[in-house]
């Protein structure tokens, strides 16, 4: 993806963030209560917010290619983009599991949270970017010492 | 369709809040992916932002690959305050109303300028021992609930069910050990 986007690349990206926002908003997924709630199984409906959006989006990412090759705004073409699979994503999403579990916020929702009125929540997005220095900086540093293209990402 | 009190009230019991917030709210968050991803082709996820943004300020490889999109991803991110900032104003504020809105007893709210906002009760060291492992977790994994959660989900990527399927577990069981060692709000 090339830096001369259209005009409307970034006031579109801006609209989906404000109706993202919004929702989780209304779904109360922005108060790490509801969360931690639903992970103690004393309210279960935060299901029906991931899976709920998931078929929105599932629907959209399964119709659109047969409708148009390319993206409007950016030429892209609509095409399933995978992450491969490896043993990272267990470890990471584990680390996730118990940072999620403890703190009962995660990003997207952390920024609506902020969005909402809660200050307090600037401890978890402090957090957030610290764990993700400690771990740029440190995967950097391994790159670079084995010097070795470390594949697609 | 048989309403069978039984089964009421044991429903009632698994959604005291009902799940018309949860659905609505979900509807629309797949709703902002969908228009991004229908004109940019982007399924964006959340927890890019943390590193994109650091590339700004620091020169590490790692974050310099995401030189390119940091600048649309600090636009979503400001979207997403905004959007929740809308929220607040309209339904948190009692300004718009709504039968499908359950506005429950978590936190707590406070008014500026007319604004009903809230805040949590959750511990400071909560969030920022649980953010640091976010920021971790998300950034080795490859994504969040937003980017796996949602858009893998949504493209039925196996990569992205088994990240679900661990941060879920494991988001579980923390959160069950954290209750019964007595640690709340």
């Amino acid at each position: 993806m090339s830096d001369d986007r259209h005009p409307l690349f970034k006031p579109l990206v801006f609209v989906g963030g404000l109706i993202f926002g919004f929702g989780l908003g209304f779904s109360h997924m922005a108060r790490p209560e509801v969360v931690v709630n639903f992970l103690l199984f004393e309210d279960l409906g935060l299901p029906f917010v991931m899976f709920g959006a998931a078929i929105v989006s599932g629907i959209a990412f399964a119709l659109l290619p047969r409708i148009r090759d390319a993206a409007p705004l950016t030429g892209s073409p609509y095409e399933r983009r995978l992450k491969p699979f490896d043993r990272n994503v267990l470890v990471g999403g584990a680390v996730f599991g118990v940072g999620w579990g403890l703190s009962g916020i995660c990003p997207g929702a952390a920024y609506a949270s902020l969005g909402v009125g809660n200050v307090t929540i600037l401890w978890a997005l402090g957090g957030m970017f610290v764990g993700a220095y400690a771990q740029g900086y440190w995967r950097s540093r391994s790159e670079a010492r084995d010097a070795a293209p470390a594949g697609a990402d | 369709m048989v309403a069978d009190p039984v089964l009421l009230q044991a429903v009632a019991e698994l959604f005291p809040n009902g799940i018309s917030r949860y659905a609505v709210g979900g509807l629309l968050v797949g709703l902002g992916t969908v228009v991004i991803y229908v004109g940019t082709g982007i399924p964006a996820g959340a927890s890019t932002f943390l590193e994109s943004t650091l590339s700004y300020v620091s020169d590490q490889s790692r974050f310099q690959r995401y030189v390119g999109s940091r600048d649309w991803r600090l636009v979503f991110t400001a979207g997403i305050v905004l959007g929740a900032l809308a929220f607040a104003a309209t339904v948190q504020s009692g300004v718009v109303t709504t039968s499908l809105y359950e506005p429950g007893t978590t936190g707590q709210l406070y008014e500026v300028a007319g604004v009903t906002l809230w805040t949590t009760d959750v511990q400071p060291w909560r969030l920022f021992l649980g953010g640091i492992l976010v920021g971790i977790g998300t950034r080795v994994g490859k994504g969040c609930t937003s980017g796996h959660g949602v858009c893998g989900v949504g493209s039925a990527s196996k990569t992205s069910l088994a990240g679900v399927a661990t941060f879920l577990t494991v988001a579980i069981g923390t959160a069950q050990v954290v209750a019964a060692l007595g640690v709340s709000p």
